[in-house]
């Protein structure tokens, strides 16, 4: 149980049975009157914000979270599946749960889970990963009044905006957080 | 540490004296270190050997205008255990003065003045930018503690302070609502939350007591203080028995108060305003930090 007092931003807590993330605190004191603790926190799960307003002798339930490093093994045709580095314990994620993520998964990196009672609610990929660009028209020089990026895809048919002199054969880094293009690493 | 900040709050520290000055009110300096703190049920002091430091002057301010002190003022420390954020820190500088035979609706007309002569000095003008938006110090509007409850909560002020939520709708509803582009006077608390302050003789559910907010910010609280000493004591007993009960800190009894008390106290109004607040506003700072030496 976590006490009033420990509340804070990032602080993770449990109510009615699901885990919230505390992302603004404030301490209150309204003249000659309680302290009280003022949150608005995000339903891990849901994404869903909530307000809430704690006094210094409330009580809250701290929530089953455990965080774990697991690798990439392999997909297995319904679902993603990892290993933990330590035990070999095998978890299996769902395309739904992963998103757009999944197109930036490589065999072997080490990816960051938050587990909420044994199931992951946040995975956290190494924020770069390295693509080879497998398609992509050339970049027409001088055309830059008009466009400065172009469509390009990677492997697994991903396509992201790269700038117009990128060219197939390319291997450029990609911001996993955000599915853009980060730099050029290798020229073809 | 902000020096440009800190450069700007010394500006508003000798506006703050000079208007007092020029109104006829003397700097007084009370002990910092006391013998017997003023019993509060929501605020402790933090303990110094043999004594306390105050958690604000008033006690020994009392005592001065028992002695005919008539108008004055102290500016200076104030420390306030376990109180950090935004707008709070244990130790904070505390602007407290009483004037004898005024009543504290003239209390706070002066104020809304003492307030707009900082902004000039400051900014250079009375309409300030304060995250946003403009506050202009010359607009003052007063609204009792019950309207704006049944206002900006739904409930009458009486029935949240029975039910238990007085507090919360206070924070949440009540004071996000106050001062948003000048200052508001929320005047006349219900009756049981008087503090020091005395009964109003017009109607006894509430007290002489306001506070004044900025942008949602209290900077002040007022009282048209209580000098009966028989109804000081009962107060302060009840406050005793409550800090027993949540294991608070012992306090000996202000035994110097009570002979003041005895002596007899000039009817007077008081305020207490935080100064590092109305730094925050003058300097435009969403946190206390910023403007104060740390």
């Amino acid at each position: 149980m976590y006490s009033a007092s420990d509340l804070k931003k990032g602080l993770k807590i449990e109510i009615d049975g699901a885990p919230w993330i505390i992302t603004e605190f404030e301490f209150c004191k309204p003249g000659k009157g309680t302290a009280l603790y003022r949150c608005r926190m995000k339903n891990m799960i849901t994404g869903i914000g909530m307000e809430k307003t704690y006094r210094p002798t409330d009580k809250i339930d701290t929530p089953d979270i455990e965080e774990r490093e697991m690798y990439y093994s392999y997909f297995d045709g319904h679902h993603y599946v990892f290993s933990d580095p330590n035990t070999y314990e095998e978890m299996q994620v769902s395309a739904e749960t992963l998103g757009d993520q999944a197109y930036f998964l490589i065999e072997e990196s080490l990816c960051n889970f938050v587990l909420y009672k044994g199931e992951p609610i946040e995975i956290t990929l190494p924020t770069f990963i390295e693509k080879e660009i497998v398609e992509t028209e050339p970049g027409v020089r001088g055309d830059t009044a008009t466009n400065v990026t172009k469509p390009a895809k990677i492997d697994n048919g991903f396509e992201i905006q790269v700038p117009l002199f990128i060219n197939q054969g390319d291997i450029v880094k990609i911001d996993t957080r955000t599915g853009k293009y980060a730099e050029r690493v290798n020229k073809a | 540490m902000i020096v440009a900040n800190l450069k700007k709050r010394s500006v508003m520290l000798r506006a703050l004296r000079e208007f007092f000055y020029s109104r006829g009110f003397f700097e007084a300096e009370s002990p910092m270190r006391i013998p017997a703190p003023a019993p509060e049920e929501y605020i402790e002091s933090v303990s110094a050997e043999g004594g306390f430091l105050r958690t604000s002057p008033e006690l020994a301010l009392k005592r001065l205008l028992a002695a005919g002190g008539e108008r004055f003022f102290e500016l200076g420390k104030a420390f306030r255990s376990g109180e950090h954020g935004r707008k709070h820190r244990e130790e904070f500088t505390i602007l407290e003065y009483y004037a004898a035979h005024w009543d504290y609706r003239r209390l706070a007309a002066f104020t809304a003045e003492l307030f707009a002569a900082a902004a000039q000095a400051v900014c250079g003008t009375e309409r300030v930018t304060f995250r946003g938006r403009e506050i202009d110090f010359g607009k003052v509007e007063y609204i009792t503690v019950d309207e704006a409850y049944r206002k900006y909560a739904g409930v009458s002020a009486f029935a949240a302070d029975a039910r238990g939520d007085f507090d919360e709708l206070m924070v949440t509803k009540v004071e996000p609502e106050l001062g948003k582009n000048g200052i508001a006077f929320l005047i006349d608390y219900p009756a049981n939350r008087a503090s020091l302050s005395r009964l109003s003789a017009a109607d006894p559910r509430v007290a002489e007591r306001w506070e004044v907010y900025v942008s949602g910010i209290e900077l002040g609280n007022a009282f048209g203080e209580l000098v009966d000493a028989a109804e000081q004591k009962r107060r302060f007993a009840a406050a005793y028995r409550f800090r027993a009960e949540q294991g608070m800190k012992p306090y000996p009894e202000p035994e110097a108060f009570y002979a003041a008390l005895e002596q007899g106290i000039p009817e007077s109004s008081g305020c207490a305003v935080g100064v590092d607040r109305l730094a925050m506003i003058l300097c435009d700072a969403d946190d206390i930090g910023l403007v104060r030496w740390e």
